[in-house]
């Protein structure tokens, strides 16, 4: 889970990381307000939607007057916001952050997340801010400094001064970095965060330590014990299929093919739109829907793949370990004709109860194509689409 | 032979009186496995359809010599479950839970060091050695006893993978379901060696997907050390960079984790990568004679 740069702030702003004085608005007027409250000038009008590259695309503004803050904002709400992140359909632009601009000395780097080799949080940075991390890792890795955390004993203040002077950065500013560094750990770890990213970090002219951008991310599977964060979850950012099939517990990712793909367990979902591709095919989606599918979020299955447009043929591919075929074979049959299915539906079912699955199929009087295996159900259902 | 598990395996459920928990209890009894009793805190001294059940996990130990473990406790009490189980030396634990949150895994991790338990998962379809015993929620019967070591990210894809060796007659020595979490217990790297170790089997399949590079370290581990042949297939060649693909851990990063990457890397040291899902027994089979 993701969350808005103005709410990433805040967050930090409560574990005494120092960002700058900043508030969100929604229309000009609030802009032109907060702007005269917040101080004398000049301002950073900051578009607020969940991707990076937000600059380039015209959604980062410097202001000098309270009059220019409320043009800006008001230029940039309801303006579709397109960077490398966003694709090029981009996002419409609904709250944009108004704040303190400040005197950049130096632009720096810092980010925490979770190690996967290492199985530890690990605190990384990097004298190249304001960069992408990914380049300078590809380019230049070696200014990038990492330092492996403790589980038990946490981020140390000698692990966060060996970061410190890494950086280069010298007399007050160690003890600033130290407690900035500490303020982060503290704020991961209390968040159950997957990944946290100051990028840049600045070191402005009076010599102080600003987190001038931040993101968060969320351990989807720890939200459940921070509900607040839960509740800064913005709905609008993500595709409105994949929101709707989480609400019925089925992991749906929308993708740009036609052949919509309907599959038990994570691993064989992917691999099934591998074997599309292999046959020349494109898949439309990926959807697990979990080991224990009941007929009804098989129905709702086939609406969401329906729901999208591009959608020319289905294929359901099922190895029931736990999931019994028949119950499976049960619930297409009834999502078919709940739905009135239209387009070419390929179904391959394996594992428990299958013959009775198949014969249930063969009944049902549906136009379901039955296919033996992965490879054959891939080219009866690439081969229909192309017959559309 | 096999390895982790064999007909001589005690096994004990953590989260026996759940639904879960006891369905598939009973479906490891059913199957042969040496299944000796269960824990639920609060509940001890109770039977439920005649497993023994225990307030902890060291009392089932004392009492029923059980040297396994598989858990099914839901996510938010999961991490505590590993963790109780490795303090009562539980040989190995094998926790099906799927959703655990990943700092709780990391402190399991750094829990575990230096103790003698292995972990298998989370979030994985548990260990099986054909015929004689079966932890976890794989359905028994696509399996055949035999010669070939199975290990994969995936439980669905696992069954493909033992369905099409079962089809080609290929038996298998242990199916080991390592989970699709991001942190986990037992790696690729992990299974390989106890396959290369293990006289009974004779080659190995190894499935994979996006994200991290447990392949790339289990492929050096095969260019520089393994003797048997090994074939395996990677999922997500079509997956998008930074979504996440229904497992936790299934996420290109920053370029990295793709399945080019891993597939390349794979080939070049020695292994026969499968190109399509429905050719893993086929590619092991170019590579290993009969």
């Amino acid at each position: 889970m993701n969350i808005h740069e103005y709410q990433a702030k805040g967050i930090l702003r409560s574990f005494g990381v120092p960002v700058p004085d900043g508030h969100v608005c929604y229309n000009g007027a609030s802009a032109r307000e907060w702007a005269k409250r917040l101080g004398e000038g000049p301002w950073v009008v900051k578009a607020q939607i969940h991707a990076g590259g937000r600059g380039k695309g015209g959604g980062v503004k410097l202001a000098r007057t309270p009059d220019e803050v409320r043009n800006i904002a008001r230029d940039m709400l309801g303006m579709v916001l397109s960077t490398h992140q966003t694709g090029p359909e981009g996002k419409v632009v609904s709250r944009v952050l108004v704040e303190n601009g400040c005197n950049i000395a130096r632009e720096l780097y810092v980010s925490l997340l979770v190690d996967r080799s290492s199985s530890r949080v690990t605190l990384m940075a990097s004298t190249e801010g304001g960069m992408d991390i990914e380049e300078v890792a590809a380019r230049t890795p070696e200014k990038i400094y990492r330092e492996a955390v403790e589980p038990l004993v946490g981020l140390t203040p000698f692990q966060c001064r060996n970061m410190a002077f890494s950086l280069g950065l010298e007399g007050k500013l160690v003890n600033k970095a130290v407690r900035m560094l500490e303020g982060l750990y503290t704020a991961f770890i209390a968040c159950d965060c997957s990944l946290l990213e100051i990028n840049p970090l600045v070191v402005t002219a009076e010599n102080e330590l600003l987190a001038l951008d931040a993101k968060f991310g969320f351990d989807d599977n720890a939200v459940f014990r921070h509900p607040k964060i839960g509740d800064m979850r913005d709905y609008d950012e993500e595709d409105p299929n994949e929101v709707e099939a989480s609400q019925h517990d089925l992991s749906y990712i929308s993708l740009t093919g036609n052949i919509g793909c309907l599959v038990n367990g994570a691993g064989l979902a992917m691999a099934t739109m591998d074997i599309i591709k292999h046959y020349g095919g494109d898949p439309a989606n990926f959807l697990d829907v979990g080991g224990g599918a009941t007929i009804e979020r098989v129905t709702e299955a086939f609406k969401i793949i329906l729901s999208d447009v591009s959608v020319k043929g289905i294929l359901v591919n099922i190895f029931g370990g736990i999931m019994k075929c028949d119950v499976i074979a049960t619930g297409v049959i009834e999502a078919a004709r709940q739905v009135s299915l239209k387009v070419p539906l390929v179904v391959r079912l394996e594992g428990t109860n299958v013959e009775k699955g198949k014969q249930l199929l063969a009944e049902s009087g549906l136009n379901i194509v039955a296919a033996n295996g992965m490879a054959d159900a891939a080219q009866k259902i690439v081969r229909a689409v192309a017959a559309c | 032979m096999s390895i982790l598990v064999d007909k001589y395996t005690k096994v004990i459920t953590q989260g026996i009186t759940g639904t879960t928990g006891l369905f598939h209890a009973q479906g490891a009894r059913d199957y042969g496995t040496r299944m000796v009793g269960g824990v639920t805190p609060g509940k001890g001294g109770t039977t439920i359809d005649g497993f023994p059940v225990f307030n902890t996990v060291r009392e089932a130990v004392e009492k029923t010599g059980a040297i396994a473990s598989v858990i099914y406790v839901p996510p938010p009490f999961a991490a505590d479950a590993i963790m109780e189980a490795v303090d009562a030396g539980i040989e190995m634990v094998c926790c099906i839970t799927e959703g655990i949150p990943v700092l709780d895994m990391v402190k399991v991790k750094q829990y575990m060091e230096g103790k003698k338990t292995r972990l298998i998962g989370p979030n994985c379809p548990g260990v099986i050695t054909p015929g004689e015993c079966k932890i976890g929620i794989m359905p028994g019967y696509i399996h055949k006893p035999g010669k070939v070591g199975v290990v994969s990210r995936s439980g669905t894809l696992t069954y493909e993978a033992v369905w099409q060796l079962t089809g080609y007659g290929l038996g298998q020595s242990t199916c080991v379901g390592i989970g699709g979490d991001p942190v986990n217990g037992t790696s690729h790297l992990d299974c390989l060696r106890m396959f290369e170790e293990d006289p009974e089997t004779e080659a190995v399949i190894m499935i994979g997907e996006i994200g991290g590079n447990s392949e790339e370290e289990a492929a050096c581990f095969v260019r520089d050390h393994m003797t048997k042949p090994v074939a395996a297939y990677i999922a997500g060649r079509t997956a998008p960079p930074g979504k996440r693909m229904g497992h936790a851990g299934a996420i290109i990063c920053g370029g990295k984790g793709t399945a080019a990457g891993k597939v390349a890397v794979l080939e070049e040291c020695g292994i026969a990568v499968a190109a399509s899902p429905a050719e893993m027994a086929q590619a092991l089979l170019k590579i290993y004679k009969l």
